[in-house]
């Protein structure tokens, strides 16, 4: 019999397009202190380990876990990186508290997609360097291969993908730590140049800076400190090749096989049946819809119209990226599947604000690493 | 196991490889450049750098004053309590010679990095910085030190600002 | 709460050498293989992959963990890259350990892999974006500043000389000379080869350091039930440990790694362990410099503050001796590339506790063993226990 594990406490700082006031220390320290009050636990005394998700070339520092732990108050406590998605260092936590050697975990991811100067040569950097690199392409076209690929094989039109994108900057409008928020229309998106066809500018969501800090404890740490756990039901992660050669291009089979762990521990057989709500990666516009479709809210194809229905909207059958998602909140690099969790906990506890949702018992959180990569972790909550 | 494997894999290359072309490879030269927001307590301690000064923070929980300043105490998990100027001297922590630079090629005149307790901070808190106007044969740990600042005129709020620091009397 | 138990059940490495012609992705590939045909097990009978990796800037690509995830086994499979630095070696084995602690998973690759070679013209660059952006790097340090401070201070608090240190330098190269893997091993090297090498940043000469390598270790971990169907000579995860000093190391003593001691009471709390000094009976702690033995001893309390050097003159430390340390020949023998290198340690326990590891075996019958790993701005202790039997 596994162990329940519950979300006792989040905090986040942000999310804003610039942050020129504080350090990345000091926006980590702001998200650490309100998920500790959350919480109810002193950091020094209480949480017995620390998983800080990040990755070198993003902070532009090697070996980036050494500025971590001060701002965590994890100073000589177990602490260590994942270099992957938020929701694997989230993952990491969780599996930490089942071994029953530990009771409360944190995790911690941020962004400071502000102070990188040369994202794309940073990009291009993460492709491989004898096959990919010397073809010194933008990296953004291995997202227009996909999304042509994707579009072509489920029929789905760019009309569609541009409704992902007006229906998150709408939501985002209600989403108090939103960077993007706005009204805008289909039109607006198919009008935008071209990055990478099919790839259009606004099908591409924007970078923010943040910081979000979630504290996990074991069911009786849970039940003492907290009013409101969110318990972990499902947990899923998959890598897909990672070679651009070998990779499926329509299919995002990583998303598939996390789903399909996620749903197998936490008993979910209808996905779209028995989910209240799903916070799913939505880098670029196609992305959404082609997570939704791997992930078995739908089948391939169905996802495009569903979007047209309104189905996924915020009174829809099955809301999807209330918070706004990557294209309405910012994309948080590898944090973004943090801050797809944190709204999943949100409206699960009720503090939603305008964007809450009636009756709501169950959400999935998925993020995907982005390019070039084939990696993601799902995560699916209850209250 | 080991004692049972006769050959491990794993093919070593030489220079003459590379030099006679027996062996392809490719090279990237990374472009990765950032522009990291000092915030709110560096902030400050490159300003006052600038200045002339070195400025400290202390957590009066737990009694103790530390640079480089932060906004939180690392120790109590509370946020520091006051900005506190310290002296520009300080006593040598720990040091070393460096004839080679990070190549491995090596200098003509050996570098002297060193940790710097800085007079005024709680015992044990130094930054690192480099000694100047000394023979390395002279540097003792324990030794006083005092910052040699650049001009006015040429300090930019970096650490930087303190050229080196070398020994008094 | 009793844990679930873990075991190694499969090992296997590269050669460490200084520059491969291997991709990273190979390396990775052939000593995962190695791990599995060690083992019997097919790519298919693993459930999860762990992988650990050090700095990125050494192989020279971005999220290099994505790239190594095929080369490491991990296609279509839950795949995760922890990363401590030069802890990463023995923390990837505890990453591993709780995938399988947790329940949900039964058999979990974990797979260390370093080319640090593709880094040019030094890998040494690597290490330069390591100091703080804004108070550091602008001095314009290199990594071997924080070693000499480092191994300054700590010779000065005990009033140590080069001799007494130097002496684990030619224990680990002579060590090495018996391992089938190592770059740097050396039959004949003596404390003055060590005295009179090139001073690099006083007080560290050349040959107290190891050399930049690239290589790649591989284990299998697999739950108690199917462990035992796989072998019959387990080796059983008794403790991990791992604790994360202040960023602000210039705020701290450096003689003595207070991480270390931290990580090493977690892990031997967990083992049960009351008496270190007598339950473990062989011990590879980190060695990328001949100092760091001695440090790390005394952090891993198995040696009194100072009095590490004693141990090793008089021989307790030698592969016959009381408490055998390094008998692989550590990195100073065999090689650093640096992930890769903290796994070889815990592989090489493995190897001694199954009675498999040749020329190196230590006398006795010894039980239980511990690896540990070091790094960031010295400040990262990262500790396993491993045991045969029960």
């Amino acid at each position: 019999m596994s162990r329940e594990v519950a979300i006792i406490g989040v905090g986040y700082s942000g999310f804003r397009a610039l942050t020129p006031d504080v350090s990345y220390k000091e926006l980590m320290y702001e998200a650490a202190v309100k998920a500790y009050d959350d919480a109810g636990v002193d950091p020094r005394r209480d949480i017995e380990s620390f998983v800080t998700v990040a990755e070198d070339f993003t902070e532009g520092t090697s070996i980036f876990d050494e500025y971590v732990p001060d701002q965590l108050g994890a100073a000589l406590k177990p602490v260590h990186t994942i270099s992957g998605e938020g929701l694997h260092g989230f993952i990491a936590a969780y599996l930490q508290i089942l071994t029953g050697a530990m009771d409360i975990v944190a995790v911690e991811g941020h962004s400071k997609a502000s102070n990188i100067l040369t994202p794309n040569d940073i990009l291009a950097y993460a492709m491989d360097p004898i096959y990919n690199r010397p073809l010194r392409a933008n990296p953004y076209f291995i997202a227009g291969l996909e999304m042509n690929r994707y579009l072509c094989e489920t029929g789905t039109t760019r009309e569609q993908c541009a409704l992902v994108v007006a229906k998150n900057k709408h939501n985002a409008l209600y989403n108090p730590t939103a960077a993007y928020g706005a009204n805008i229309g289909v039109e607006d998106v198919l009008q935008s140049e071209m990055v990478s066809y099919p790839l259009s500018r606004m099908d591409m969501s924007l970078h923010a800076d943040g910081a979000i800090v979630m504290v996990l404890a074991s069911r009786e740490r849970a039940e003492e400190l907290s009013d409101s756990p969110i318990w972990i039901t499902g947990v899923g992660w998959c890598n897909d090749s990672f070679s651009l050669e070998t990779r499926d291009w329509s299919g995002a089979i990583y998303a598939a096989k996390a789903g399909e762990m996620a749903y197998r521990m936490a008993g979910i057989r209808s996905p779209w049946q028995e989910l209240d709500l799903a916070e799913i990666d939505d880098t670029f516009s196609y992305k959404e819809l082609q997570h939704m479709e791997a992930l078995r809210l739908c089948r391939p194809g169905e996802a495009g119209p569903l979007t047209e229905d309104g189905a996924t909207e915020l009174g829809g059958e099955l809301p999807v990226n209330p918070s706004g998602g990557s294209l309405g909140v910012g994309h948080l690099l590898d944090a973004s599947g943090l801050a797809r969790l944190l709204e999943v906990v949100l409206q699960l506890r009720g503090e939603a604000g305008q964007r809450q949702l009636p009756d709501v018992e169950t959400g999935l959180a998925f993020g995907w690493r982005g390019l070039p990569t084939t990696s993601g972790a799902a995560v699916i909550l209850n209250n | 196991m080991t004692s049972k494997i006769r050959e491990f894999p794993g093919v070593g290359l030489r220079e003459p490889d590379f030099a006679e072309k027996k062996v392809l490879f490719t090279e990237w030269k990374p472009n990765a450049r950032y522009a990291w927001d000092a915030g709110v307590a560096i902030g400050r301690y490159l300003a006052e750098l600038k200045e002339g000064h070195i400025i400290g923070v202390r957590c009066r929980r737990c009694r103790r004053t530390v640079v480089p300043p932060r906004i939180f105490c690392e120790w109590c998990f509370h946020p520091m309590d006051e900005w506190v100027y310290l002296e520009d001297h300080g006593v040598v922590n720990t040091f070393s010679i460096c004839h080679v630079r990070w190549d491995m090629e090596r200098v003509a005149e050996p570098l002297i990095p060193a940790v710097i307790e800085i007079a005024g901070a709680s015992k044990g808190m130094g930054i690192l910085h480099l000694l100047g106007e000394v023979d390395p044969k002279d540097v003792k740990i324990g030794m006083k030190v005092k910052a040699v600042w650049k001009p006015a005129a040429e300090r930019i709020g970096a650490i930087t600002d303190i050229q080196y620091f070398k020994p008094v009397k | 709460m009793s844990l679930r138990k873990v075991a190694v059940v499969g090992a296997g490495m590269t050669k460490f050498v200084r520059r491969a012609q291997e991709t990273g992705k190979e390396l990775a590939y052939e000593a995962a293989k190695m791990a599995l045909d060690s083992c019997e097990l097919k790519l298919d009978d693993v459930d999860g992959v762990a992988l650990g990796t050090a700095p990125d800037a050494f192989d020279g690509v971005h999220m290099k963990g994505e790239y190594l995830s095929d080369g490491a086994g991990a296609w279509r499979k839950p795949f995760m890259r922890s990363y401590v630095g030069g802890g990463t070696g023995v923390f990837t084995p505890i990453q591993g350990w709780y995938h399988v602690a947790s329940g949900l998973f039964d058999v979990c690759l974990v797979v260390c892999e370093e080319k640090m070679s593709s880094c040019q013209p030094h890998p040494q660059g690597a290490f330069l974006t390591i100091f703080d952006h804004t108070t550091e790097r602008p001095l314009g340090p290199n990594l071997l500043w924080i070693f000499a401070l480092e191994m300054n201070r700590y010779m000065h608090m005990h009033g140590l000389q080069k001799k007494d240190i130097a002496l684990v330098s030619v224990k680990n190269k002579r060590n090495a000379a018996d391992h089938p893997c190592a770059l740097l091993g050396d039959p004949n090297i003596t404390v003055e080869d060590v005295l009179n090498s090139e001073v690099l940043a006083w007080p560290v000469q050349r040959l107290d350091v190891s050399p930049v390598t690239d290589g790649a270790v591989a284990l299998v971990l697999a739950a108690e039930n199917v462990a035992k169907r796989i072998t019959d000579k387990p080796v059983w995860i008794k403790g991990v440990g791992w604790a994360l000093d202040t960023a602000y190391w210039t705020n701290r003593d450096l003689y003595y790694p207070k991480y270390v001691e931290y990580a090493a009471r977690m892990a031997y709390e967990m083992a049960g362990i009351r008496e270190p000094r007598k339950e473990i009976h062989i011990v590879e702690p980190y060695d990328p410099f001949d100092y760091k033995e001695l440090h790390h001893l005394e952090g891993l309390l198995l040696a009194d503050k100072g009095e590490a050097p004693r141990l090793t003159a008089e021989g307790v430390t030698a592969r016959t001796g009381d408490m055998p340390v390094c008998p692989s020949g550590g990195l100073l023998g065999v090689g650093n590339p640096i992930a890769a290198a903290g796994l070889m340690k815990v592989a090489e326990i493995f190897w001694q506790l199954r009675g498999e590891a040749g020329k190196r075996q230590v006398p006795g019958k010894p039980v239980t063993g511990l690896a540990q790993a070091w790094g960031d701005l010295m400040q990262v202790g990262t500790v396993i226990i491993l045991g045969i039997g029960g």
